[in-house]
């Protein structure tokens, strides 16, 4: 479903993506993990468009994105979490779902589907999206991003800043979702072993480069590779 | 008491005109954070262009329109051209840039139209309503101008609050790149933001032209006190532009009924650096304190 | 994107104890650490070549030279606090007033000489510009811009409202500047105005060399840089950036100054709003942040209006075409330097310079390897 072949992305002199090449199937989770600054963050930000990739292809659905603009990727069925999940503080809950799906003009999924997905959602629609806390915040953007029917997800760090209850809560949900509706699903995670329990590949990042890909479980067991890139 | 009621409505009427050219500007503010110190160049200019079809012997009505229209293609391709290449730049640029914006097109409409100012008709009688035998500061025609004011604050909010538009434009504003995650083509929000603005600009040009008159420097103090309208009542606030308007307009008519009008530019002044030194983000500012 | 903080200095500012480049003479090493010696040899130097250059001139072309001293003292000034310290200021022509009525005041009315009533219109016009300072410190951007725009149409109405202190519409004239009897009877007054106007731009250009070649000088390119870094490594902001806009201040109040001693009239009609609007295209156009940008854009101030009048009666344009021309051009340049060309005609001159530079040095070295 989704492709990235020899991926570059340059920030003026900084290489912050150095040639990562990855698959993701349908109804697929890849893994991407590794330390800070390690390229993560870059490496979906060049595949949804923000950034503009140096060199290399994006290939969604075998319609190459390298190059399409930000609005037309998320048309071709792409949703990005972004860091931080960009939940729109000034809007409220309802508004910021109703803007996932606007592109979609009529044919997003039912916004009563996202309530029953999320019912803590239901119950603070018309609040102001700031006064979510985290868990919330993280079901909101991935209500919002699943209201365009995407085919593809990209979450950036899902689990950051929540407790562990909630993550592995979040996890299960994604996991469910992947198998349920055929997603692509490309996970950005610090939080390694938490990422790893619902993933079916693992890629570690160094410094934009790719310095490991393989099995969940052996990644896991490689006790060397935990220690160097994964902090445990 | 017949002053104090006749400055009283006389700052309404001209609070009114303040409030919707600040409500441009804070539309522009929202939308691409950037304070557009050309509008008032903007839309004298489009101003004049409804003098020039009026004076062909057209309607009043056929002036207004062309002014409305000319205000929207202004603003999109002003936005297009020019200000997009500033939207990512540090504030100053941007700053320069919308004032050499407005030195440039005061200067065109002087090379074309002259310096001269030129009257222009109002759409109704100004001549004071009559109360009890006293003749009022306060004329059909101002109350023309509140209450269009008033129906396009109304309108705008409207038109944000509860279209997929107005989502797209709020969402454009806040979170330019969350907006453009979710598909909000954030270029052309931009752009409607800006002819918007401008349309709404035009609008009061054509409004306040019978009384200032139709020329190059005519509309500069009312960007000055659309400015600081705009600052007191908060530049993310619609509301606060309206309210800051009025509140405007009621000092300056006092100001210069009781004191003199050479002195309103002046308690202008004092009223920008009061607010900003007191409460920088305005009276409608939102709980988190901006730093300007 | 062009930016306008983009670093462009004319002379970098040397450090004491700045490492010798390989084979640097002791002489030069001297010479680039000991900014009060250049400034000095600058300052003699520059005097004797404008008093050279007065005397070539005729009459027209020295009150020519006049101006343009005096708009250089303010553009100077607008120069360094927007280009070095990173504020902006459309508040300039109005604090040009207030320096213009000092001196009209004193010398008209109160019979000061010329040297104590100029102290004293830079000394009125600082008093000034600590309390518009004070406030502008604490503004950024388009706040600042606005305020100071309101600032400088507020004030003129000053000069309205108190019509007797200021000679409403009239304004107030003075005599013309006496000349010594030293340079004998038949010395043209322009020329005397015109050594006035320039002792006055030499000793402005004098005193922000050596400002902005010192601490003071890092300091408001500290914290126009990175305000948040440069208030970590312990300057206080406000306060460096009111000492920024106080001295351009000091500036505008000498040039208003001298405005009034060479017109011999300071009224409301001299300052108008469009002034701080060229002041600005001027210091823009020039090159922000240099003293030489300063001076091309003084020289621009004074001359573009004779060249459009010419223009436009060579093309027999119309005279609201010809008399708005000089503004369509600011505004377009203005417009044109922000999007594409930032640093000036000062840039421009450096950017020509270090390209003939490193052409000669290329050559050079191209040489020795073949000798």
């Amino acid at each position: 479903m989704l492709e990235v072949e020899s991926l570059v992305t340059d920030y003026g002199p900084v290489r912050a993506v150095d040639g990562v090449s990855l698959r993701v199937g349908e109804g697929e989770v890849t893994a991407v993990l590794g330390a800070n600054g390690a390229g993560k963050t870059s490496l979906l930000r060049t595949i949804s468009g923000l950034e503009r990739a140096s060199s290399g292809r994006v290939v969604l659905a075998g319609e190459d994105i390298t190059h399409t603009a930000v609005e037309d990727i998320v048309r071709r069925g792409l949703a990005h979490v972004p860091e931080g999940r960009g939940v729109i503080g000034e809007l409220t809950v309802e508004e910021n779902l109703r803007l996932g799906g606007l592109w979609r003009r009529g044919e997003s999924a039912p916004l009563e589907d996202m309530y029953d997905l999320f019912p803590a959602l239901r119950e603070r629609r018309s609040k102001p999206a700031a006064t979510l806390s985290g868990g919330e915040r993280q079901m909101l953007s991935l209500g919002r991003a699943l209201m365009g029917r995407p085919r593809a997800l990209l979450l950036d760090e899902p689990s950051l800043g929540l407790a562990p209850r909630i993550t592995a809560q979040i996890m299960a949900l994604v996991r469910q979702l992947c198998d349920e509706r055929g997603l692509a699903v490309l996970l950005v995670e610090q939080n390694a072993r938490s990422a790893l329990s619902i993933a079916d590949t693992g890629i570690v990042l160094d410094l934009g480069r790719v310095v490991a890909a393989e099995d969940p479980e052996r990644l896991a067991d490689d006790a060397d590779l935990r220690h160097a890139y994964l902090g445990f | 008491m017949t002053q104090f009621i006749n400055l009283t409505l006389n700052g309404i009427s001209t609070g009114a005109i303040y409030a919707v050219v600040a409500l441009a500007l804070v539309l522009i503010w929202r939308a691409t954070r950037i304070v557009n110190f050309a509008q008032g160049a903007m839309l004298m200019f489009t101003t004049f262009l409804a003098a020039i079809v009026i004076e062909a012997g057209n309607p009043y009505w056929l002036g207004l329109l062309v002014a409305l229209a000319s205000g929207l293609v202004l603003g999109a391709v002003l936005e297009r051209v020019l200000i997009r290449r500033v939207e990512s730049a540090p504030p100053l640029n941007a700053v320069i840039v919308t004032l050499g914006l407005l030195v440039l097109l005061e200067a065109a409409a002087g090379m074309i139209w002259g310096n001269t100012p030129r009257s222009f008709p109002a759409a109704f009688s100004i001549q004071g309503f009559e109360v009890g035998g006293t003749r009022l500061l306060f004329s059909p025609n101002d109350l023309f101008i509140v209450l269009v004011v008033f129906g396009v604050a109304g309108g705008l909010a409207l038109l944000f609050r509860m279209t997929t538009l107005g989502l797209q434009l709020r969402a454009a504003a806040f979170a330019p790149e969350v907006a453009r995650l979710q598909g909000v083509r954030v270029g052309r929000m931009f752009t409607i933001g800006w002819a918007l603005a401008a349309l709404v600009g035009s609008l009061a040009g054509v409004l306040v032209a019978p009384s200032v008159f139709v020329g190059p420097n005519q509309f500069d103090s009312i960007l000055i006190y659309a400015f600081v309208a705009a600052v007191l009542g908060g530049l993310d606030s619609p509301l606060g532009a309206i309210v800051g308007g009025v509140i405007l307009g009621l000092v300056l008519s006092y100001v210069s009924g009781y004191e003199g009008s050479a002195l309103a530019p002046l308690a202008a002044l004092a009223v920008l650096v009061a607010t900003l030194m007191i409460r920088p983000g305005g009276l409608f500012s939102p709980a988190r304190e901006r730093r300007v | 994107m062009s930016r306008v903080e983009a670093r462009h200095e004319v002379d970098r500012p040397t450090p004491s104890g700045a490492p010798s480049r390989g084979g640097e003479p002791g002489a030069l090493r001297w010479w680039r650490r000991h900014t009060l010696a250049r400034s000095l040899t600058l300052l003699v130097g520059t005097a004797l070549a404008l008093g050279l250059l007065s005397e070539l001139l005729n009459e027209y072309r020295d009150l020519q030279l006049a101006d343009a001293a005096y708009y250089f003292a303010v553009l100077a000034g607008l120069s360094v606090l927007i280009g070095l310290s990173g504020q902006i200021s459309l508040g300039h022509g109005a604090l040009m007033a207030v320096g213009a009525y000092t001196a009209a005041l004193l010398i008209g009315n109160e019979h000061w000489p010329l040297v104590p009533a100029l102290i004293a219109s830079v000394f009125v016009t600082t008093v000034v510009g600590v309390a518009v300072g004070a406030a502008a410190s604490r503004l950024r951007g388009p706040y600042l811009a606005g305020a100071t725009l309101a600032f400088a149409v507020g004030l003129p109405g000053l000069a309205y409202q108190y019509s007797g202190t200021f000679g409403g519409a009239n304004g107030i004239a003075i005599n013309p500047p006496a000349i010594p009897s030293a340079l004998g009877s038949s010395f043209p007054l322009e020329r005397w105005e015109a050594w006035i106007a320039c002792a006055g731009a030499v000793l402005v250009a004098f005193a922000l060399y050596n400002l902005t070649h010192s601490g003071v000088g890092r300091s408001w390119r500290a914290v126009r840089d990175d305000e948040i870094a440069a208030t970590v490594s312990g300057l206080r902001v406000p306060r460096v950036q009111a000492l920024a806009f106080t001295l351009s201040a000091a500036c505008a109040g000498l040039g208003g100054g001298l405005l009034a001693v060479v017109l011999q009239l300071a009224n409301p009609g001299a300052f108008p709003l469009v002034l701080s609007f060229y002041l600005l295209a001027a210091v823009v156009i020039g090159g922000l942040g240099s003293l030489l940008g300063a001076a091309w854009g003084a020289a621009i101030l004074v001359l573009l209006p004779n060249w459009t009048h010419d223009l436009a009666q060579s093309f027999s344009l119309p005279d609201k075409v010809g008399a708005n021309l000089p503004l369509a051009i600011y505004g377009l340049l203005l417009i044109v330097a922000m999007l594409a060309w930032p640093s000036g005609i000062q840039g421009g001159v450096r950017a020509g310079a270090g390209f003939i530079y490193g052409a000669v040095r290329a050559r050079r070295a191209a040489g020795r390897e073949i000798g």
